[in-house]
């Protein structure tokens, strides 16, 4: 209760109010699948990590999109993540520095932290033609994944590009891309989505944290948490499923009115994902509450399986 | 005597990128871009629903997440021959609006201040006179004596850690860093502060949008988020705007205003020649008469002279990059295969294609947008402009430069930022009048249609052709922003925007080029979508032949 309590005061002195932190605490542990008990220890370990957990954040081939999306966190906010959560020892995108100064700090925290690190990775690799389609500081992803994954303590894939293929990896597939688990031949914490909700990747981490393991997954390596039940299940348009009410076209009266938005090609029936429950951008919206059908997103080849997007499968 | 330095990975920026510069008696005298991926996604749309298509192509980047989508949207309107409704036009320009400021503070504080700000020096700032030189710039809520003691405290205890973490290993103490200590406590600050800033101004995207990044709502004909066409989300959109609004106008230009004051050097360093914009911002369905950021090309930095730019006068070539041979195309008749080879700064270099104008190299972005709004007398563009250059004391002629690209990145978003409280009334008044029509209905037609999308997006000019066959992509091409500065040196040798920017930058220490980062920088260069193929002629996949 003491650490609570000083995390407590810690936040109350960045201006954040005894109400958002209850709230702060509540929301974590929700995301992560936790009874409200457990909001106090969350707490405890935001506020006093003995030794701030390595990251080493590798992007392949992406949009950097997931990125985007992880530094929209805001429970907790993305600078205490960097200060005072985590260790990020290589991340491209935010990193101060370059070039060869970059790359020593890549292999530097690969060595201090062998086994002990937690590897993000965001994108796919090629694979096929000797992975000449991406490549970093003159080497190919391929071999920067090599190099580094096999020494993590986990790595966590975050975004559907580096779980299963992502966007390049759709047919015809032209650069060979694949996923960190096929490329490599290994098994991997897969926190998909196009972007994937920060929420997930902090409810993961917490609870890396938290139990000094990761969280249960499911059978293609995603944390049942977020990725347990189908949009369509907790959908709030589910008894407009029901009741045959659909919009058979954006603009009409049956759009105005929320009807639900299968047969405009909604994915929900078939796609695994806490999208209704979480929404974005912390709750202010998500697709279908913004009137347009799941995509399917967090689902291995959606961009194949799950398109034409806007017809009825 | 001379160095070859390479830097790469070249890191704050989007996507994958690799920098060589030669330097010869402390400047640089030669410059290589290079990037260093390849996705295929026009390949990949080839077959597929063109409704589809701006789905794909916004995945193109996360980062300018709602740039190609629009640009898509346009080009498969424009097509089929769908006009959208002015609300979906007013909704359109906002949710660009909040795209490109929340994208230009992003810019400004988390990839390019580092460049100019020493983080570390901050710890031995004094706080109070820290305190005194934020209220005398400055008029944001948040400062004062206790708010820099603890910002201070926070950093110093994340450098008393030890794990230093994203900070580690960089250029800090370098004599190329200007700033007195509290100069870089007060950005360092700020920095933090961005941080939670660029999370609430996403939201206005996905009030609208219905996530951020990659917001859904927008498709073809309009958008579908009708039901959020309510009092009470406008009124959130309205309030997220405002916040995100005063931070412009009280942190980001105060902030830019203040450091650039003691950089004016680079007043003179990092310049181009040539500029282009295919304008942005419709405020009627006339187009590009009535954009607000207007169409147009500089020639020479001959701001008396300004043209319509004409998309047709575009060629890509290919010369220089990792494609079979060919000669200089336009982008909607292209014919190009992809061919994997060495990296040979005399031959080929490079994943990206170089983009030429009239034959000519153009810079692209927020200084290309102001350059043209304040050569054709735009009102709000030229007092801004003239408003910063006086605060500076620089010339005009300052504008063409690291420092005037840096600058005028911060006048766009201020003045673009302000401009959308005019779209949320508009949009206010049509639905207090009735009118909250969102979405135009549409039939695919049956035979061939073709159709271009020309934006402005953060990053400068954008385009996207698409060709549609009896309902199905036939082909799909873009030209992007980073094509256009990034791209290598052309078939005439002609260096690409970026390469030309360095030649003349001083460089004290070749182990450590921050000089070169910054005008790197200064362009925001996102890689992600820079680099892109397709065949036009067989309209199969490529097949890569591996050297």
């Amino acid at each position: 209760m003491d650490q609570e309590e000083r995390f407590y005061e810690k936040m109350r002195e960045k201006g954040v109010s005894r109400r958002d932190f209850m709230r702060y605490s509540a929301y974590l542990t929700a995301a992560m699948g936790l009874s409200s008990s457990f909001a106090p220890k969350v707490a405890e370990v935001f506020a006093a990590p003995k030794q701030r957990p390595p990251v080493i954040w590798l992007h392949f081939a992406e949009c950097t999109g997931c990125t985007e999306s992880a530094i929209k966190t805001s429970y907790p906010w993305i600078d205490e993540l960097i200060f005072e959560v985590l260790s990020i020892e290589y991340h491209e995108t935010i990193m101060a520095a370059a070039g060869h100064q970059a790359e020593k700090n890549l292999f530097d925290a690969v060595e201090k932290y062998e086994g002990k690190f937690i590897c993000i990775a965001e994108g796919a690799i090629a694979v096929e033609h000797n992975g000449v389609y991406g490549k970093t500081a003159g080497k190919t992803h391929l071999e920067i994944a090599k190099s580094v994954i096999p020494n993590a303590l986990a790595t966590i894939c975050l975004g559907t590009c580096a779980a299963y293929g992502g966007i390049q990896a759709a047919k015809p597939n032209p650069g060979g891309f694949k996923s960190v688990s096929e490329a490599l031949g290994i098994k991997t914490l897969n926190i998909p989505g196009c972007p994937p909700d920060p929420v997930n990747l902090v409810g993961t981490i917490i609870n890396y944290i938290f139990f000094g393991r990761l969280p249960d997954l499911d059978d293609i390596g995603r944390p049942l948490f977020a990725y347990g039940e189908t949009v369509h299940d907790k959908c709030p348009r589910r008894s407009h499923y029901e009741d045959g009410e659909f919009v058979e076209e954006f603009g009409s009266e049956e759009a105005k009115l929320g009807y639900c938005l299968y047969k405009l090609g909604c994915k929900g029936p078939d796609t695994y994902s806490n999208c209704p429950l979480r929404g974005f951008n912390d709750t202010t919206n998500w697709c279908i509450g913004a009137g347009t059908p799941c995509k399917g997103c967090v689902e291995p080849n959606f961009w194949d399986t799950m398109t034409p997007f806007y017809k009825e499968s | 005597m001379h160095d070859i330095l390479r830097i790469d990975p070249v890191t704050r920026i989007e996507g994958h990128l690799g920098i060589e510069v030669k330097v010869k008696n402390g400047k640089v005298v030669d410059a290589w871009s290079s990037g260093t991926l390849f996705r295929g996604i026009e390949t990949i749309l080839i077959g597929r629903d063109p409704a589809d298509a701006p789905v794909f192509t916004q995945r193109s980047c996360g980062v300018c997440t709602y740039s190609h989508l629009i640009c898509s949207l346009r080009a498969v309107e424009n097509a089929i021959g769908v006009t959208i409704p002015p609300n979906a036009r007013i909704l359109r320009n906002l949710l660009h609006g909040a795209q490109l400021v929340a994208d230009h503070i992003v810019h400004f504080y988390h990839l390019h201040a580092l460049d100019w700000v020493d983080v570390i020096s901050a710890i031995s700032a004094n706080v109070k006179k820290t305190a005194e030189l934020a209220d005398s710039v400055s008029n944001w809520e948040r400062g004062g004596v206790k708010f820099y003691t603890q910002v201070q405290q926070r950093l110093k205890t994340f450098v008393d850690s030890g794990q230093l973490g994203i900070f580690n290993n960089a250029y800090w103490g370098h004599p190329a860093y200007k700033l007195p200590p509290e100069a870089n406590l007060m950005a360092a600050a700020h920095y933090i502060e961005a941080l939670r800033v660029q999370t609430r101004a996403a939201k206005m995207l996905s009030i609208f949008g219905g996530k951020a990044p990659h917001p859904d709502a927008p498709v073809v004909g309009g958008l579908t988020c009708i039901r959020d066409l309510t009092p009470d989300r406008i009124a959130e959109f309205k309030y997220m705007w405002q916040y995100t609004q005063e931070f412009i106008e009280n942190v980001y230009m105060p902030d830019l205003l203040a450091v650039a004051g003691f950089y004016k050097d680079w007043g003179a360093i990092g310049g181009t020649t040539n500029f282009l914009t295919w304008g942005d911002f419709p405020q009627t369905d006339k187009e590009p008469e009535s954009f607000f950021m207007p169409r147009g090309v500089i020639m020479d930095r001959d701001l008396k002279n300004i043209k319509t730019s004409d998309p047709s006068k575009v060629l890509e070539h290919i010369k220089h990059s990792w494609y079979k041979k060919g000669k200089p195309k336009h982008p909607a008749v292209e014919e190009t295969l992809p061919e994997a080879g060495e990296y040979d700064r005399d031959k080929k270099y490079s994943w990206i294609k170089a983009p030429r104008y009239d034959g000519k190299p153009c810079e692209v972005g927020p200084l290309a947008r102001v350059l043209v709004a304040y050569a054709k007398g735009h009102k709000e563009i030229k007092e801004a402009v003239d408003n910063t250059l006086k605060t500076l004391d620089v010339p005009v002629e300052a504008l063409f430069s690291t420092l005037g690209r840096t600058a005028a990145r911060a006048i766009e978003t201020v003045v673009i930022g302000r401009q959308m409280d005019g779209w949320i009334n508009e949009l206010l008044t049509n639905i207090k009048n009735g009118d909250d029509k969102i979405y135009q209905s549409w039939t695919m037609p049956e035979g061939t249609v073709r159709g271009a999308g020309l934006n402005d997006v953060a990053r400068g000019a954008l385009g996207h052709w698409i060709e549609i066959e009896k309902g199905k992509i036939k082909n799909y091409q873009y030209v992007v922003p980073s094509t256009w500065n990034l791209g290598p040196r052309c078939d005439k040798g002609k260096l690409g925007p970026v390469e030309q920017s360095l030649i003349g930058t001083p460089v004290q220490d070749v182990e450590k080029p921050i000089e070169v980062l910054r005008t790197v920088h200064s362009f925001d260069p996102c890689l992600s979508c820079a680099v892109h193929v397709v065949d036009y002629d067989t309209n199969k996949s490529c097949k890569a032949r591996i050297c």
